[in-house]
């Protein structure tokens, strides 16, 4: 039986609660899910770092944004999903396709544009699904995976299942009318759809407060009596548990939910932003103090989990994102004829 | 005279208006102290300062209502949207409230205000960043639409269009703004509505827009140098108004038509020219009108792909020659 990380830490005593002061230790994470949590998180980064580094090679083309310190955001709403549950978000979407368990040969495939990524060159790495793995987009349009998120929500509404639709969105994002007839609409049916805003403080180069004139964006469904919190995230455990209760609450049928999850992202808004809007110091920052896989490692620790353990875990990681890098350079270019496939139903 | 790149011509233009006329005012996202995500509005917050020059939250459709509202009182503002695929975002102003003002109120009320928008493919950014739109704008009675080529055009095109008592939709090419171009000292001010014919030709008259001009005078030397072939090629800069005038005139010496549209093939604005030189200028022509065009499918990310969709100098080269022979 796996025990609780706040057990762990309990038990290990109160130096080990001391060290980790820059935040209150997650509650309520079992160990096997802990170390889920932080495979996943690392796999995200680690597979960002290499898109990254194709970028710069000139393999991956167009826009390419990076889900880079906003990890613990994806992976602890998914640890409070189930099967069937399905999930929508904008362009920074490897994160969000990973953590849904999709293959990273095929996203990052996708990225350098060849035949073997999940929409064979077509879509991009701001444009892929997986209706296998409940994965809706891919969207470009900023604002609009929210009403279509809304749309899966009314569908399993529809339904009578017990299905959520998670609909995930940037602070920036948030501003965009459709947003707020979304919520009036979820709110007026009661629809199940968690909305997530990941506040990571910039839109392209835009701040949240030159931009928004709402302070506490997880109040931004008051008007029509949709629940919200705010939540740290760069604490995965603390994202799980305000994703507990965001996606019950969906699924005993009261209607939607709204959290917003305080992040950052590391990177410029896509490959070709210098991010001058910001100081170095802002990020370094961050980077020291609050970094998410940081924080699991701390919890790794406290739960008793040894080095070795984790250094297994980076090297599968390791592994399967050269794996990736290494697809995505081999498979080959996509077959012009696909230009015409798929445009509408064929025959 | 100085070389200038399109992207920096953008914001001379802008400057040049706003340093005017005090009721020049200018919004979009990422517009002012970021300088744009294309770099063309580098400088403009700062001589202009915050209340001239705004930046929006990412909220298209409030920046097209408060640009017309603005407008509806004698401001002229300028709204940016960023790429022009999200003028389908903000739509309803751009076709039902814009261009119904002046119509619906007995001209008591005007919209003399300009949406910039950076239009067209090159950039692999997909289906939903890449689109050119242009004939979207085409076909709402009530606008005006301009599409510069050079960083010229774009200062005089730009100066017209604030000036322009009625709205205009202002298509920048992306994979323009890195080009450059000769472009005097002191005001600039074109005339909307003016082709122009860039290189004078006896065989074949090749209509372009925007990215598709320096393509179409390529492949004009190319018909040539390698096959004797003499293309007039005119470059349109102006949808509406047409100046069909231009356009008939070369019609009726080269006795060939050819457009090259990026704008998907289906109600592309070549086959309105084609329609207008089938009514006004039928029995000029020797041939028929040969439209070379992106196909009628979404635009691809992969960079492979992309450059097999948009018209290419081979591709009209190779267009005008089989036409022209057969
Ligand atoms: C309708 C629309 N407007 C503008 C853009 C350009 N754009 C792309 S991303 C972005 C910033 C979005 O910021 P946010 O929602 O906070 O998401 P983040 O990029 O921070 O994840 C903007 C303005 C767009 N793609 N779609
Ligand atoms: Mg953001």
């Amino acid at each position: 039986m796996a025990k609780s990380v706040a057990a762990a830490s309990a038990a290990k005593g109160a130096s080990a609660a001391k060290r980790r002061t820059a935040k209150a230790p997650a509650t309520g994470l079992e160990t096997a899910q802990l170390l889920k949590a932080y495979r996943d998180m690392l796999l995200i980064r680690r597979f960002e770092e290499k898109a990254g580094q194709l970028y710069g090679m000139g393999l991956i083309g167009g826009f390419c944004h990076l889900y880079i310190g906003q990890e613990a955001v994806v992976v602890g709403v998914q640890l409070a999903l189930g099967e069937g549950d399905q999930v929508v978000t904008s362009y920074r979407d490897h994160g969000h396709m990973l953590a849904l368990g999709m293959q990273p040969r095929g996203v990052m495939a996708e990225l350098t544009g060849r035949s073997g990524g999940y929409s064979r060159g077509k879509g991009g790495s701001m444009h892929m699904f997986s209706s296998e793995k409940g994965f809706y987009g891919g969207h470009g349009i900023v604002g609009a995976q929210v009403s279509i998120g809304t749309g899966l929500g009314f569908a399993n509404h529809y339904r009578g299942n017990d299905r959520v639709a998670v609909a995930y969105f940037g602070e920036g994002a948030s501003n965009q009318g459709q947003v707020f007839e979304s919520f009036n609409l979820a709110a007026l049916m009661k629809l199940p759809v968690v909305y997530v805003i990941e506040n990571n403080r910039y839109g392209m180069g835009t701040s949240v407060e030159r931009a928004s004139a709402s302070r506490d964006l997880s109040k931004n469904g008051a008007a029509w009596g949709i629940p919200g919190q705010q939540v740290d995230g760069m604490d995965v455990g603390a994202v799980k548990a305000a994703a507990d209760v965001a996606v019950a609450h969906c699924r005993a049928g009261k209607g939607p939910y709204l959290l917003e999850v305080k992040t950052y992202r590391y990177r410029g808004h896509s490959m070709s932003d210098p991010a001058k809007y910001r100081t170095r110091e802002e990020v370094q920052k961050m980077r020291a103090e609050h970094d998410c896989i940081d924080g699991v490692r701390h919890l790794l620790e406290q739960a008793g989990i040894d080095e070795a353990r984790v250094k297994q875990i980076d090297d599968e990681v390791k592994q399967i994102v050269q794996e990736a890098a290494d697809f995505a350079q081999a498979s080959p270019e996509p077959d012009p004829a696909e230009l015409w496939t798929d445009v509408l139903v064929e025959g | 005279m100085a070389e200038l790149t399109y992207r920096d011509a953008v914001a001379r233009g802008i400057a040049q208006e706003m340093a005017r006329d005090p009721d020049v005012v200018f919004l979009g996202e990422d517009i002012g102290k970021p300088g744009g995500v294309f770099k063309a509005t580098v400088g403009l917050y700062e001589q202009f300062g915050p209340l001239r020059v705004r930046d929006t939250p990412i909220s298209e459709q409030a920046i097209l209502g408060a640009a017309m509202g603005a407008a509806m009182t004698g401001l002229k503002p300028i709204a940016e949207i960023m790429f022009s695929d999200f003028l389908a975002v903000c739509f309803d102003y751009i076709a039902n409230e814009i261009p119904k003002t002046r119509y619906m109120s007995n001209g008591q009320l005007k919209c003399p205000l300009v949406v910039r928008t950076a239009n067209g493919a090159g950039s692999r950014f997909g289906a939903q960043h890449s689109q050119s739109v242009e004939n979207w704008a085409m076909m709402i009675p009530g606008l005006k639409v301009v599409a510069p080529s050079t960083p010229r055009d774009v200062i005089g095109l730009l100066a017209a269009a604030v000036r322009d008592p009625d709205p205009v939709i202002f298509f920048e090419h992306k994979s323009l703004y890195a080009t450059k171009g000769e472009v005097e000292d002191g005001e600039i001010v074109d005339t909307l509505g003016t082709a122009k014919i860039l290189r004078p030709g006896a065989h074949a008259t090749i209509l372009a827009l925007a990215l598709m001009v320096p393509r179409a005078l390529a492949a004009a030397e190319r018909l040539s140098a390698e096959f004797g072939i003499e293309a007039e090629v005119i470059d349109l800069r102006s949808l509406v108004p047409l100046d069909t005038r231009t356009i008939l005139g070369s019609v009726s010496r080269t006795h060939r038509l050819f457009t090259v549209e990026e704008n998907p093939r289906l109600c592309g604005w070549g086959a309105e020219i084609v329609s207008i030189v089938a009514d006004e200028g039928f029995y000029d022509l020797d041939g028929p009108p040969v439209r070379i065009t992106t196909p009628h499918i979404p635009l691809p990310a992969a960079d492979v792909l992309e450059d097999m969709v948009l018209p290419t100098v081979e591709r009209i080269v190779d267009r005008v020659r089989k036409s022209l022979e057969a």
